[in-house]
């Protein structure tokens, strides 16, 4: 029933472009897929290790920044910028992990914002590297293997099957063995450790593979746009991320991409209404913790139980 | 020379504004182990409602009970609504408090538009006094006074009455304090009214120096996170010292390094974090 609903959704995704008949519409999905791969990222913490970060979009930030830096000021080549973007990135995360998991529950929650804030404040005050407000722009999208990245269908490709491969990454991680034990710390983290489980480094292996996927996101969100700015790292950013996950349905592999699919169809559909997102997403959000707290995925299976009960 | 005491003066002014902010979310941390992260808005929001009351024909201090007023009535009513209902579910509650601060903050570039707005301080504050050949603002010496008056404010509060010693038992104990009839909901909303009203004093009185502009809340808020983890949650000695500390640190980076200040703000808290988890004076673990 499952590997069905999957398939059909991959052949959807993958004739999207010839039923929107419009670069808008093709523009909106690569833009909800790469939303995706942040929320799902952010998800391996948030939902399966079970530590809620609000400094996701400082990755983001990262990982766009020294692409953009190494292109534009030092003229690497997009393979060798990209991957050492990815790369400082994610030795970046290893680092906050060291120092962040000093604390779980809510410490850790204010320790990540700051951290999202720090990255920031870099942004916007360390203007000779960063070019402050204005931000860096003058990046080009790559041409791998002769394609044409600048056409909006060819990139949506591009960005559809680094969203499959990140998934199915992120699928295989969650449930292999180490993906039990990491739900393990979550749930139980003083019987694991009782039973001789590093729940420290297991916590930091994923903190770390959290960073790890976010670049990921953070590269293609980067040639995306071709123009990186500090309002990309805003802590209203990084909210939107949690958003995502939760309104989705954290700890759920459908979730965080459903969520992301919701949040950005809804940015986009009040943006042409009113120009007050923020106000928006901060109602959103407390309805959704209010009222939704396991996500929309939750929500419908508890439905669908109801239902085949009363068969 | 004459740098050092200016920059100290700026620093001490600047910690006694921290502390109004800072104090209020401590306490709020220690009674109800959620961090309020609309503190910042109710800051911003404070030193806006101050301004529309000065700008009105109004007296300084009217603005300042204005804000204390309107902050804290608000507070109150984001308590009873929204954190009453997901009590017990903290993390619930601290997302909500994120969501509340957006809300405030975009309601807030709405109304007051998007230009940084000065303040003036009120005119007997206007001017400077010569110290040893020196001038120093008066109106930074009063906010110093001002926040120490405060401060001495919450001690008594704390330590004399018997509302103070059932926030204590409450913060140390939650559960023994409820078990011999401490009303914890009750609580709840004291603390958490007085403590946005705390912040949104701050707000207006910190506007003459900082002035008031759509993101101070995301600029404040980072800062009163600063202080807390630096000084230990839920304890008002360690937000005491903790804004003066971050106070000086701030001031002098700007001062000195001004490209880095905001990086070197987070120094000490990633030096605490590694040396000593719960903070300076923190008693409970973080």
């Amino acid at each position: 029933m499952n590997r069905i609903a999957t398939v059909i959704a991959l052949l959807l995704l993958l004739v999207l472009p010839l039923l929107t008949g419009g670069t808008y519409y093709t523009n909106l999905a690569s833009q909800i897929l790469i939303a995706a791969i942040f929320a799902m990222s952010l998800n391996l913490l948030v939902g399966y290790a079970g530590l809620t970060s609000l400094g996701h979009a400082g990755y983001l930030g990262l990982a766009a920044y020294i692409s953009s830096w190494l292109m534009v000021k030092l003229g690497w080549s997009h393979a060798g910028s990209a991957a050492m973007a990815i790369i400082a990135t994610t030795m970046i995360a290893g680092i906050f992990g060291l120092i962040a998991l000093r604390a779980t529950g809510i410490s850790f929650l204010m320790i990540t914002l700051a951290f999202g804030q720090i990255l920031w404040g870099l942004a916007y005050r360390w203007a000779s590297v960063t070019g402050g407000d204005n931000g860096i722009s003058g990046l080009t999208r790559p041409s791998p293997f002769g394609l044409d990245l600048g056409e909006a269908n060819q990139f949506y490709y591009c960005s559809l099957v680094v969203f499959v491969l990140v998934w199915i990454a992120i699928a295989i991680f969650v449930r292999s063995p180490f993906g039990a034990t990491i739900r393990g710390t979550k749930d139980q983290p003083r019987r694991m450790s009782a039973l001789g489980f590093n729940v420290w480094l297991i916590r930091w292996i994923t903190f770390t593979a959290c960073g790890f996927f976010a670049s990921i996101g953070g590269i293609m969100y980067v040639y995306y746009h071709q123009f990186i700015s500090p309002h990309s790292l805003s802590l209203a950013n990084s909210a939107e991320m949690l958003l995502m996950v939760i309104a989705g349905g954290a700890g759920t592999l459908m979730g965080p991409v459903i969520g992301a699919a919701l949040v950005m169809l809804l940015k986009n559909v009040a943006s042409q209404y009113v120009d007050h997102w923020v106000t928006l997403l901060g109602l959103v959000f407390i309805f959704i913790v209010m009222f939704i707290p396991g996500g929309i995925v939750a929500g419908f299976e508890r439905i669908k139980n109801a239902l085949s009960a009363s068969k | 020379m004459s740098f050092w005491l200016i920059q100290s003066l700026n620093s001490l002014a600047l910690g006694g504004v921290l502390f109004t902010l800072a104090a209020g979310f401590s306490l709020i941390f220690g009674l109800m182990r959620i961090a309020n992260l609309s503190h910042g808005a109710y800051f911003m929001l404070g030193a806006y409602v101050g301004l529309s009351v000065i700008e009105a024909g109004h007296s300084f201090f009217l603005a300042i009970l204005a804000a204390a007023v309107a902050i804290g009535l608000l507070g109150c009513i984001v308590e009873r609504i929204i954190l009453r209902r997901l009590a017990g579910n903290s993390l619930s509650q601290v997302l909500a408090t994120l969501g509340v601060a957006f809300v405030i903050a975009d309601c807030s570039l709405w109304f007051w538009g998007g230009d940084p707005r000065p303040v003036s301080p009120p005119s007997f504050l206007a001017g400077g006094v010569q110290i040893m050949g020196l001038t120093f603002p008066l109106y930074r010496i009063a906010l110093v006074i001002f926040s120490i008056f405060i401060a001495l404010g919450l001690w008594v509060l704390l330590d004399k009455t018997k509302l103070g010693v059932m926030i204590r038992a409450s913060v140390d104990d939650r559960q023994m304090a409820q078990g011999i009839g401490v009303p914890a909901t009750k609580l709840f909303s004291i603390v958490f009214c007085l403590g946005a009203a705390l912040a949104g004093i701050g707000g207006i009185a910190a506007a003459p120096i900082l002035s008031v502009y759509p993101g101070l809340d995301a600029d404040m808020l980072p800062i009163a996170l600063v202080v807390v983890i630096l000084g230990g949650l839920g304890s008002l000695l360690g937000a005491f010292i903790g804004s003066f500390l971050i106070g000086f640190i701030y001031s002098f980076g700007q001062a000195l390094f001004p490209d880095l200040a905001y990086i070197i703000l987070f120094l000490p808290m990633l030096i605490i974090l590694a040396v000593r988890p719960r903070g300076l004076f923190g008693k409970i673990s973080a």
